[in-house]
């Protein structure tokens, strides 16, 4: 029996498209079977930034209207094995779908795949109770910015009163050097104010423009940042203790000479 | 010293009150809840008017406040908490 693990935020724009595939996408690549599916419906995404949008025949609102079989719905991807893809339909809006029918989906997918991913929509309406409907954890991504935190706490409120066990946070797009320069929150500021675990630290990367770009995630892109980043956190989620990156290492020498004699 | 007034630290403080009027805004019981235990505690020491009391979150410059408006009627003479 799989395990089913929403990413959420609240506030739109912070990575969670981003984030769901790039873990997916690490996920699979260490073996495991790994279904995303894509709950941002009429506002499809992921399966751009995974590359597959034109393999797209059957979606998610098509499976549960019983227009199709689940299977028929399903988009392998193209690069590797274990992972695939139920896409959002586009041209229907969030109350094509409940929660409860979306509890019965993710009933199915689990005895399927090791990991089902859902993407969720930004908000707290009717799109993210149906992406929190027969979760069994869940992921925040939010970045370092006042809104991006507080829509995080607010979500973090709206899951607890859900009784799913308590989120896990990733901290998305971070500038060490402007944590440096103290023009930025750092992890610790956000994780005391939050008060809850982290899971992940994804320092902001370039990468992610162009592989976005491209239609392929970074995760599979070796020296990417990011991309490693979303690799540990993969690790962690399948229960693997892995310590967290060193986010200054590739600063530059002055900041570390700097840092030596505590001047930054 | 310079982290003092640097932008993160704004941040965190507009963070932290902005989320003292979420937090207690978004649990429905929360001001009724912290209403009723006040007026308890009050109670041993005064006799106030259940009716017209008011309790409420807030911003005053740069910081949150609980102001509390609690109409008493007596004080009780002498009383110490948990003697009755």
């Amino acid at each position: 029996m799989g395990e089913v693990i929403v990413v959420t935020s609240g506030k739109g724009g912070v990575g969670k498209t981003t984030t769901t595939a790039n873990l997916g996408t690490a996920l699979a690549q260490s073996g495991a079977r790994v279904c995303l599916v894509d709950a941002d419906i009429g506002l499809r995404n992921l399966d751009v930034v995974l590359g597959l949008e034109n393999r797209i025949v059957y979606d998610l609102v098509d499976v549960v209207e019983g227009f199709c079989r689940l299977r028929q719905a399903l988009i392998r991807d193209k690069r590797l094995e274990g992972l695939h893809l139920l896409p959002a339909a586009q041209t229907k809006d969030k109350t094509s779908v409940t929660p409860e029918q979306m509890r019965e989906l993710t009933q199915e997918l689990r005895q399927e795949f090791e990991f089902v991913l859902i993407d969720s929509p930004a908000g707290i309406e009717q799109g993210f109770k149906n992406a929190i409907a027969g979760v069994d954890r869940a992921l925040i991504v939010a970045t370092p910015e006042v809104a991006s935190v507080r829509d995080a706490d607010r979500i973090i409120g709206l899951l607890e009163a859900a009784e799913i066990p308590p989120a896990k946070l990733i901290v998305n797009r971070l500038r060490p050097q402007m944590v440096r320069r103290g023009d930025m929150m750092s992890v610790e500021d956000i994780i005391d104010i939050l008060a809850i675990d982290l899971i992940g630290v994804v320092p902001e990367d370039e990468q992610i423009v162009v592989t976005t770009n491209r239609g392929e995630p970074a995760a599979l892109i070796q020296g990417s940042r990011a991309g490693e980043a979303y690799r540990n956190i993969a690790r962690r989620i399948a229960g693997e203790e892995v310590p967290f990156m060193d986010l200054d290492a590739n600063s530059g020498f002055l900041d570390r000479l700097r840092r030596m004699f505590g001047q930054a | 010293m310079w982290m003092r007034n640097s932008s993160k630290q704004i941040a965190k403080d507009r963070l932290r009150n902005v989320l003292v009027h979420d937090r207690a805004d978004t649990s429905p019981d929360f001001m009724s809840n912290l209403r009723d235990d006040l007026m308890r505690v009050v109670s041993e020491y005064m006799e106030v008017g259940q009716s017209g009391a008011d309790f409420q979150l807030q911003s005053v410059d740069d910081h949150v406040a609980l102001i509390a408006n609690i109409p008493v009627k007596q004080v009780r003479r002498g009383r110490r908490p948990g003697n009755n």
